[in-house]
């Protein structure tokens, strides 16, 4: 129970993070490309750098990303593991019975008495 | 996670079905009737009788009948051999049917999977195929 109500908060952090596509844009492109800075990122996001900076904050607060600073430069890169929640076994197959759920709903409906 | 790492976990899903328990036996032991909501098989109501669930997706399990009680309980081994022990799976499904005042209610359990277990491969890839098949049927009425 406890466990759930963790899992469904951990979910909901994460889709609302991802669900700003500029910031999407940001994390798909470190797991891709691998670890870069901020400079860098802002040249081909076409926003400017503070709005990057935002963004990876973001990121960096639902443990999407880690930065690591070396000289005055701020390195950010992608942690996929961050998304282990959402491939979660427990969440995978409580769904997957919710939907068989539902087509022996539609199943018991179609049968003779 | 990590702290309930050493736990057998389990899932429950339960439902309302405004059916009869004797209905709802029959879709779930009669081999041309599971295969409409759950998969194809080679399943008799035999305790012992060992059987496989074949997914559209490909994947195999392996089933072993361990409680037959009609009407009320049934659990099977829901197995899934894969060479990546991150992969492999080990459960039993319990089916449990209690009569309602306006049906039946059933609980579905699936317990007993390895510490290391990441992903339940052998449902959960069916359970997204069949998600975003859905999904694409309400999209395509949505029109």
């Amino acid at each position: 129970m406890g466990y759930e109500f963790l899992m469904s908060a951990a979910h909901d952090l994460l889709f609302r993070t991802l669900a700003d596509p500029t910031r999407r844009a940001i994390f798909e492109r470190l797991c891709r490309e691998g670890e870069q800075t901020v400079g860098a990122l802002t040249a081909r996001s076409g926003v400017s750098q503070p709005a990057v900076s935002k963004h990876l904050g973001a990121l960096k607060q639902a443990g999407l990303v880690r930065d690591r600073h070396e000289g005055r430069q701020t390195h950010y890169s992608a942690q996929p593991g961050a998304l282990n929640p959402l491939i979660d076994w427990t969440s995978q197959m409580a769904g997957f019975w919710q939907n068989r759920l539902d087509a022996l709903d539609d199943l018991l409906k179609r049968m003779d008495q | 996670m990590t702290e309930a790492a050493a736990e057998t976990r389990s899932v429950v899903v339960e439902r309302e079905f405004s059916f009869p328990a004797e209905r709802i036996w029959r879709a779930l032991t009669q081999p041309h009737l599971i295969e409409e909501w759950l998969m194809k098989n080679d399943f008799m109501p035999v305790v012992g009788h060992r059987f496989n669930l074949r997914g559209e997706w490909g994947g195999v399990l392996d089933c072993e009948v361990l409680t037959i009680e009609p009407q009320r309980s049934l659990a099977y081994t829901w197995n899934f051999s894969h060479e990546d022990a991150a992969f492999d799976l080990k459960s039993v499904v319990t089916f449990t049917l209690t009569p309602t005042g306006a049906g039946t209610h059933l609980r579905v359990e699936q317990a007993g999977f390895s510490p290391t277990q990441k992903q339940a491969y052998g449902g959960a890839h069916a359970g997204w195929k069949q998600f975003f098949a859905k999904l694409d049927e309400v999209l395509a009425r949505a029109d």
